[in-house]
């Protein structure tokens, strides 16, 4: 059944037009990686299906119904849940505030203080401090765990391995491996193309703001996907092209 | 002697000025709004107060409490109607719609209530001439000491209710990144109305303390202004308990000043407020409280 439902979503930054017509959908216990070279228009995508970024033209329907009209706050409450790139933790609140502040106005569901130290055990001795002395993996972890507190029912993120030690990153993953294998629905973006292969059923390349190759990643050779990445099929059938 | 007692009777003025002084800092922590109207709006919660006591001769703090929901749902609405717009608009249209807002007051009172001075002293009971002799010529004044309690309580039940509440928190969150807290569920146009709503609340308590403790007339609301403004600077930024310090300090600078030579009152606050706009920290408790 078709979760998530993105049609011919087109988004600007000022002039710019990040995202050009991208269409995309995500069936419950799906998990889709966004991959993609810097400015493909991956960040503003997961944002307008969020919320935080309007759309220009096109539609966003989550379960159904038309979400593109809603603020972002209205979305968390049916169940979309972004990670925003960078973490973006509350830095002056303690960890403990940054998730009980997402629990607020949550979803009934499984999540709370106690399930998300439970899934991060390295957060749970962290749970006094400050956010923002904490190191990069700990913060990831913290921002992950402040989307799951919504009970969200398809997870978005936004490149969680960003300026993160090797070690961090693999350390991210590894508590976030149950969520992948326990059926939530992920949507992710994620830089390196290894691990987006390993981790999705599904691959989408964007290039300068549309989608230029899809496909199960079963059938997708890395290289197919490393010349959509870079570009380089592009123009090979149609000659003279901008 | 003397000048302990000028130090006691400043920390009681500091009292009164954290009180003005409260909404201010809590709209520029929360919103990032500096509200140049909170002046007026104070002076316009003391004529609503005096107009309360003037026609039914209750007391003023039952006129205080009647007062005070009255400017809560102002607040409200004076968010979901211009602040809201302004906002939207950048960080500099607020300061204009304030300003406004501030003249429109002022004016608005000077028509209503002509430029006479009033004052609420001779009805607020035994309390605003109550004060304790302690020794020599050190005197406790039992006003000044029931504001700074009402000022102490203000502050930190507000600061109490940011750190331990749901909304506390959701002010917090939204005040520290917008754009972050519509992400976890939290509707910030509408944690910025009820942070005005209450802003704008405790306009009802320094309005009547002002109308009680002295007199105002329509063209009061700029020192007010002034005075709380001061010490939202001196005590740092957003930080409630900081505001407190800062309205003490401010007092207690006055007092002093005062003692030298009466002329000197006003320049000696003033000064303080200069000294720490200057230091390197700016503001008391800013480096700590900054995004409290």
């Amino acid at each position: 059944m078709t979760l998530l439902e993105v049609e011919a979503i087109e988004a600007r930054h000022g002039l710019l037009r990040a995202v050009r017509g991208v269409s995309l959908s995500l069936a419950e216990g799906e998990k889709v990686a966004l991959v993609g070279a810097n400015g493909a228009g991956k960040t503003t995508l997961m944002r307008v299906i969020a919320g935080a970024h309007p759309a220009a033209a096109g539609r966003v329907r989550f379960d159904g119904e038309d979400v593109t009209d809603l603020p972002a706050h209205r979305r968390v409450g049916l169940g979309i849940a972004l990670v925003p790139e960078g973490r973006r933790l509350f830095p002056d609140m303690t960890l403990e505030e940054n998730l009980l502040v997402a629990g607020r106005q949550a979803r009934p569901g499984q999540w709370n203080v106690e399930a998300v130290l439970e899934a991060f055990p390295l957060l749970r001795p962290l749970r006094g401090r400050r956010a923002a002395t904490l190191s990069g993996g700990e913060q990831q972890a913290a921002a992950i765990g402040r989307a799951l507190m919504t009970n969200p029912r398809v997870l978005l993120l936004d490149e969680v391995s960003l300026g993160l030690a090797p070690v961090a990153v693999q350390a991210v993953y590894e508590s976030i491996a149950a969520l992948i294998s326990g059926g939530a629905t992920i949507l992710l973006v994620e830089q390196d193309l290894a691990r987006a292969i390993r981790v999705a059923d599904r691959v989408l390349c964007m290039l300068e703001g549309s989608v230029v190759l899809e496909g199960s990643t079963a059938d997708l050779s890395r290289e197919q996907i490393t010349d959509a990445y870079f570009g380089l099929r592009r123009g090979a059938g149609a000659a003279g092209a901008p | 002697m003397t000048w302990l007692n000028a130090v006691v009777q400043g920390v009681c003025l500091g009292g009164l000025y954290a009180l003005y002084a409260c909404g201010l800092s809590l709209m520029l922590g929360v919103m990032r709004i500096i509200n140049l109207a909170h002046g007026d709006i104070t002076v316009l919660a003391a004529f609503l107060i005096w107009v309360i006591v003037d026609r039914w001769a209750v007391s003023p703090f039952i006129a205080m409490l009647t007062v005070l929901p009255v400017m809560l749902i102002a607040g409200y609405f004076l968010q979901t109607t211009l602040l809201t717009r302004s906002l939207r608009a950048g960080p500099l249209v607020p300061l204009l719609t304030t300003f406004g807002l501030a003249i429109v007051i002022q004016n608005t009172l000077l028509q209503i209530f002509s430029p006479d001075v009033r004052s609420l002293v001779t009805r607020a009971g035994a309390i605003s001439t109550a004060s304790w002799h302690v020794t020599g010529s050190l005197y406790l004044p039992g006003l000044g000491l029931l504001v700074l309690l009402v000022a102490v309580a203000v502050l930190g039940g507000l600061d109490q209710f940011l750190r331990s509440t749901g909304l506390g928190r959701a002010m917090r969150a939204t005040a520290q990144d917008p754009d972050t807290a519509q992400l976890v569920g939290i509707n910030a146009s509408g944690v910025y109305a009820r942070a005005t709503a209450i802003a704008v609340a405790t306009t009802a308590l320094g309005g009547a303390f002002l109308a009680i403790r002295s007199t105002f007339d329509p063209a009061s609301g700029p020192t007010q202004l002034i005075f709380a403004f001061e010490a939202v600077v001196i005590g740092g930024f957003g930080s409630l308990w900081g505001t407190l310090l800062g309205g003490i300090v401010l007092g207690v600078a006055q007092n002093i000043g005062a003692l030298i030579d009466p002329q000197y009152a006003i320049l000696a606050g003033n000064l303080v407020f200069l000294a720490v706009l200057a230091s390197p920290r700016g503001g008391l408790l800013a480096a700590r409280g900054a995004r409290a």
